[in-house]
């Protein structure tokens, strides 16, 4: 008999696991099993209060065939994209600004990431008002002279999402470029310098070279962002109400009003379930390149 | 954030008032402007003087913030004493699954049925037979508040009814005033088209519409009309920026603005204004044509309380919310109407007046809170909503979309 065994891989760290187990139990109990229920509900045609009478796909038809949902879809793949690339593209060029070793960084780094120490709803009041025709952007040009200027967003159906998209990057942006500079700051400077020996321009070096070696950071800011994306309500209803008309309307939105408004858990149980799917769309091919990828190699 | 800010306020009310005897009452409301707020110490002083003790819970932020709070309260099994709702079938759940008390018994030992005039105020808080809640005042929708002045600088005269207005909106407009305002909230452009409905195409229509769910009678020529009138309701109203329906009285009330169709909560704006009917603005009930008012309202549900004691003062509350005197003390300050047809209003002014006699000619038709769910009323303010705020959709389109939610309306 062998005396030597393998340790069970079950009982390595066993007071590591047993202290986990809490927050294991809160994360399957709390999470996986709300949205099971969350996703079994909206297959019921509940009201008020949750009751197990099942309507089959009902609640999707008719959520498919709501107009204010199309449109709640439509302005958040419109805010998403736009969100996206903007916060990061922004987001880089101003790290890389700040990274040339000018004076007063600190107080520049301070200014820019101000925005992110304000919740969305106060955000949203203030583009509310820098938006408004009569107080804001519109009136301050016309008061230098320009007449015919029109700068409204808030109030055409066709831009406002667009309106509402400036005052989301305002906010974030500057949250983006801190991890950006973090992340230029941990390139090892030989780097520069071999970069700089070879003769290679600034902006290869930036496009070729370091980005790709930031890749953690910008994982990070990625996935900082999406949240972000999916999760927008406070900074809606603060700016519009989803207004004029439904023009503004998003999902998250969509859900609550359904949910507290309407008194219709199940339509809202199912615009969440269409939530939920839409970002595991996203998520699961990512996780399977990320995490399945390495193992190959690995 | 509001509503959770509300929410945690609401519980230390809640911790507050189980800490004390049996004998305090908690009782939320979303009464909280000063006119409202004035109304509620006026139940809550008459309710003390029965030795009980009225304990407040207001909850800032209007009805749809404060009702889901009330709602998750009720289910959450941490019941107040009692909770205001519209008239209606807003906690329609709520008393199925049993969680409402059953006031029948009362209702009958003090002759409800017979005071409570019109009758559907009663009806709404009926589900098989019994009495679940307490109406409290009427309030109608049907209201068309029109700047005296604002006509006079556009050199037209005051119009007496719908047609008028809309014949004299390009002089206002050549004035530089906005015909129509309407705020842009979804419920009160619903409200707008649903005046129009009740005052131009008649009670019949509406009932068939918004009682009997019929989308033929939605799709046909008679709401055909309306959705024309609607139509030219938002070309008068497109200049109109703002979202509050006070902010959008107040257009009015500084003659920026030729009028407003709004409830008869708008009175109470005028009021504080310091304007005067008749002089300064000019009410049409019905927008000067029709012969129905809406009656929705407020009323009070008791939630089901173990406590006999406190079950004891259920039932003096609801005596007190219904007695004559607290009725008119109530109501004059809330600026709406007492549900009892047997009180003196002699205080009511000439607008009031005008809509207490169309009441007492039998015209009233039941509210939209009293006929559909919220869910589908909140499917036509978001139609509404887009109709108002979209040129390029036409009426017909609009009324072919209303059909459709009003086929599937609950």
């Amino acid at each position: 008999m062998p005396q030597q065994r393998r340790p069970n891989q079950l009982f390595r760290n066993l007071h590591a696991k047993v202290a986990a187990i809490p927050m294991i139990l809160t994360a399957t109990i709390v999470f996986v099993g709300g949205t099971l229920w969350t996703v079994l509900y909206s297959f019921t045609s509940s009201g008020l209060l949750p009751r197990l009478n099942f309507v089959g796909l009902a609640q999707y038809e008719r959520l498919w065939s709501t107009r204010r949902w199309l449109v709640s879809v439509e302005n958040l793949a419109i805010f998403g994209v736009g969100k996206m690339v903007f916060a990061l593209v922004i987001g880089f060029v101003l790290a890389a600004l700040l990274d040339q070793k000018i004076r007063f960084e600190n107080t520049f780094r301070t200014i820019l990431l101000y925005p992110f120490a304000l919740s969305f709803i106060v955000t949203g009041l203030v583009w509310q008002w820098i938006l408004n025709p009569d107080f804001g952007v519109q009136s301050v040009v016309r008061g230098l002279g320009w007449e015919s200027f029109s700068f409204d967003p808030l109030y055409n159906p066709d831009i406002v999402i667009y309106g509402i998209l400036i005052a989301a990057l305002w906010q974030t942006t500057g949250l983006v470029m801190c991890l950006m500079l973090a992340g230029l700051r941990g390139i090892d400077e030989d780097i520069w310098k071999a970069a700089r020996v070879d003769g290679i321009p600034m902006w290869k070096t930036y496009l070729f070279i370091v980005i790709p070696m930031m890749r953690p950071v910008l994982i990070t800011a990625l996935v900082i962002i999406a949240t972000a994306i999916v999760k927008v309500y406070d900074l809606v209803v603060a700016q519009t109400s989803g207004g004029p008309g439904i023009a503004s309307e998003v999902p998250a939105k969509y859900v609550y009003d359904m949910m507290f408004s309407s008194q219709n858990l199940g339509q809202g149980f199912a615009a969440s379930t269409m939530m939920l799917l839409s970002v595991l769309i996203v998520v699961i091919p990512w996780a399977y390149l990320e995490f399945g990828g390495r193992k190959r190699h690995g | 954030m509001t509503s959770i800010k509300a929410f945690l306020t609401a519980t230390t009310v809640l911790a507050a008032a189980t800490a004390v005897q049996a004998a305090d009452l908690e009782v939320t409301h979303w009464w909280t402007s000063g006119g409202e707020a004035a109304a509620v110490a006026e139940f809550a002083k008459a309710f003390d003087a029965t030795g009980n003790k009225w304990v407040d819970g207001a909850i800032a932020g209007g009805g749809n913030t404060a009702r889901p709070i009330m709602i998750s309260r009720i289910t959450g099994g941490d019941p107040m004493g009692a909770t205001q709702f519209n008239h209606g079938r807003q906690a329609e759940e709520l008393v199925e699954a049993g969680l409402m008390r059953d006031l029948t018994d009362l209702a009958e030992q003090e002759g409800w049925r017979d005071i409570v005039k019109p009758a559907s105020l009663l009806e709404s808080c009926t589900l098989d037979g019994k009495i679940y809640c307490v109406p409290v005042n009427i309030h109608s929708w049907e209201w068309l508040w029109l700047s005296n002045k604002a006509f006079e600088d556009a050199g037209v005269p005051v119009p007496q009814n719908w047609d008028e207005f809309v014949a004299a909106a390009p002089a206002l407009e050549k004035a530089g005033k906005v015909p129509l305002a309407v705020g842009g909230q979804p419920w009160q452009i619903h409200g707008v088209f649903r005046v129009l409905l009740i005052s131009l195409a008649g009670a019949d229509i509406y009932q068939k519409v918004y009682g009997e769910k019929d989308a033929e009678v939605a799709a046909g020529p008679e709401v055909a009309k309306i959705f024309k009138a609607a139509d030219d309701a938002r070309k008068m109203a497109a200049k109109s920026n703002v979202q509050d329906w006070n902010q959008a009285t107040n257009l009015v009330i500084t003659d920026q603005a030729g009028g407003q169709i709004m409830g008869d909560w708008a009175q109470g704006e005028f009021q504080v204004a310091g304007e005067v009917a008749g002089q300064d603005y000019t009410c049409l009930p019905a927008l000067g044509v029709g012969q129905a008012l809406e009656t929705g309202g407020d009323a009070f549900y008791f939630p089901l309380l173990d406590d006999p004691e406190q079950a004891k003062a259920q039932e003096d509350l609801a005596r007190v919310m219904l007695d004559p005197k607290v009725q008119v003390a109530f109501n004059l300050k809330k600026g709406s109407v007492p549900i009892r047809g047997d009180v003196d209003v002699n205080a009511a002014n000439d607008c009031m007046k005008k809509g207490l006699t169309l009441l007492a000619e039998g015209q009233a038709v039941p509210s939209q809170e009293q006929l559909m769910s919220q869910d589908s009323i909140n499917q036509i303010n978001d139609l509404m909503a887009e109709f108002f705020s979209t040129p390029s959709m036409t009426a017909e389109e609009a009324q072919e979309r209303f059909a459709d939610i009003v086929g599937s309306a609950t």
